[in-house]
């Protein structure tokens, strides 16, 4: 049989296999042999690449395989559950570059050969770099916010948006003088002009990548991770395209629908388009009106906290970034299996946009050994919302700002919240008053129903956790 | 490699069914599963390796051809090796109830 069709037919196989180790996430019983599926298909394709090449230079082929697998290793064992994110970023970006390059060297090998490129695959290149290039400094940057090392505030100047406008103007000009100037047109085959703007628009890409980026503010990041995320898929797709190669464009287009869905799924769950979370810098204007709540808080003592948490029957626990901050998750599962063991009945309710990315605190509470069947989403609980004894929210807050639905001034206003207001008790344990990321005051600090325990989210557990031993 | 007439709308075909089939694989994706989910798409997203594959393994190519192709293989590598890992961490716990139950 003809080699070049065998290989075909594995490409195919390998792409069932993604599609089905994708159809298994859709369980948390199935998702690990999903994820293994998955794994095989990648294998699959790896392997069936391998023996079409003509000419494998195999030191250089096992240095960077072996260097790329070592690193992904380590950093896939060593990475803590609370940095999920951050290497979630990195590796978004290592997609984007790696399909960068992909793009370069094919334009690099077609540049002065002899089968010059058509218009078709110079598109095609174009794409691969620009997209590529967007998603690696874009996710370097959402990388250093994340780890705290540039500043998660969102990035503002004069003249922003007219920035952005002029650089992406500037980017389809270079794209337009590329693709006409391709190697195939007569004199072009090898001309450094070509190939000047193909350098041209690789820089581009880089600064558009980090401008787009740096106005966004850290508690967006969870859609920026999101849409990274599809832009690395759309990268290896446009390279597909380039290479004229079909694993690619499936493979990369279910990695690009994938990362739109998730976006969509966080910015309707903030109530904010997607247009408002790249544009408009949310977080650093707001803070600007700060008129604040009337009202006074009221501070409980741990002792205090306990009595009110051993009279429950019922207990949800709502978790946001402070607990993954404090790495408190584990004493949260000491606090819930205590619960039980007293008779009440406990969930912890997940709001989508807690923490840094989609899911973030349901692995945090599976780290913790939390049976995944008492993490629920905000729909399941605020039906019956009255019906709990007490609502503990732990480092969380715009996620429950009443805010949300009662004051129509409130940069939050239509957000879907988990409205523990409504509960009968609501302890929140937080550091201060402080608002939250998105510099927002939260009126549930004054309610009449809600008890403010002061201190480090971990340390607070602790606390209840000791009395309840006692 | 440049793709001729024929070719060109099957690769575009194959595009938009795949990007259908995604929406409507990873909408029955629940929330709970959704890191996971990112560290696996990617994973995949790795994909891009058979480029860099294809790209150094060529006849007759420059050495710069050779370098840029070894940097997309690594950088790659990192995504595919690390992404499939990570996520068997993660997945690995998240455990049921009455699994869990029977240990305890």
């Amino acid at each position: 049989m003809n080699p070049q069709l065998i290989r075909g037919l594995c490409y195919i196989v390998a792409s069932g296999f993604f599609i089905f180790g994708l159809k298994m996430l859709s369980s948390p019983r199935t998702a690990r042999r999903g994820n293994i599926i998955s794994a095989i298909g990648m294998l699959i394709a790896i392997a069936t690449t391998l023996t079409a090449l003509t000419d494998i230079k195999w030191v250089w082929l096992l240095a960077g395989a072996g260097i790329g697998s070592v690193v992904g290793a380590l950093a896939a064992r060593l990475v803590k559950m609370t940095s999920m994110p951050e290497m979630v970023g990195l590796f978004n970006g290592f997609g984007g570059l790696a399909s960068l390059l992909v793009g370069w060297s094919e334009f690099h090998f077609n540049w002065a050969g002899t089968d010059p490129l058509s218009l078709f695959t110079t598109v095609a290149i174009f794409l691969t770099v620009l997209i590529g290039g967007v998603t690696f400094t874009g996710s370097l940057v959402a990388f250093g916010k994340l780890a705290g090392m540039i500043t998660g505030k969102p990035v503002l100047y004069k003249g922003q948006n007219i920035a952005n406008a002029a650089i992406l103007a500037a980017i389809v000009a270079v794209g337009i003088f590329f693709c006409v100037l391709r190697p195939d047109q007569p004199d072009a085959g090898g001309s450094a002009l070509v190939y000047s703007l193909l350098i041209l628009a690789i820089i581009q890409a880089f600064t558009l990548g980090v401008l787009s980026t740096i106005p966004i503010g850290g508690a967006d990041m969870p859609v920026v991770i999101c849409l990274l995320n599809s832009y690395s898929g759309l990268a290896a797709c446009a390279a597909g395209f380039a290479i004229g190669n079909n694993v690619l464009i499936v493979s990369g287009s279910l990695v690009g629908a994938s990362g739109l869905i998730l976006t969509r799924i966080m910015c309707k769950a903030m109530n904010r388009s997607l247009a408002n979370v790249l544009f408009s810098g949310f977080g650093a204007a707001t803070t600007a009106q700060g008129e604040g709540y009337q009202g006074e808080a009221k501070p409980v003592s741990a002792q205090d906290a306990y009595l009110m948490l051993e009279a429950a029957t019922s207990v949800v626990f709502v978790p946001g970034y402070g607990m993954a901050a404090a790495q408190a998750q584990h004493g949260v599962r000491e606090l819930g299996e205590l619960l039980e063991q007293n008779g009440a009945e406990i969930k912890y309710c997940i709001h989508p946009v807690a923490g840094r990315m989609p899911g973030h605190m349901n692995v945090l509470l599976a780290e913790a050994n939390v049976p995944y069947e008492l993490l629920v989403e905000p729909q399941d609980v605020n039906p019956t919302i009255e019906t709990v004894d007490v609502a503990v929210v732990i480092g969380a807050n715009d996620v429950v700002n009443p805010a949300a639905k009662e004051d129509q001034n409130s940069p939050l206003w239509g957000m879907p919240i988990i409205e523990v207001d409504r509960a009968r008790t609501c302890i929140v344990l937080k550091r201060s008053l402080n608002p939250g990321f998105a510099g927002v005051d939260n009126p549930l600090f004054f309610k009449d129903n809600t008890r403010m325990l002061f201190g480090d989210a971990k340390a607070s557990i602790g606390a209840l956790v000791s009395e309840f031993k006692q | 490699m440049n793709i001729d007439a024929t070719t060109l709308p099957l690769l575009f075909f194959v595009f938009v069914l795949a990007m259908f089939l995604g929406v409507e694989l990873i909408k029955k994706v629940p929330s709970q599963l959704h890191t996971p989910l990112m560290s696996g798409s990617n994973a995949i997203s790795g994909i891009t390796i058979v480029g860099a594959l294809i790209a150094s393994g060529r006849q007759d190519s420059a050495a710069v051809v050779t370098v840029l192709a070894t940097l997309a293989v690594t950088f790659a590598m990192i995504n595919v090796v690390g992404g499939y890992l990570v996520t068997d961490r993660m997945l690995q716990m998240f455990k049921s109830k009455t699994k869990d139950g029977g240990k305890a």
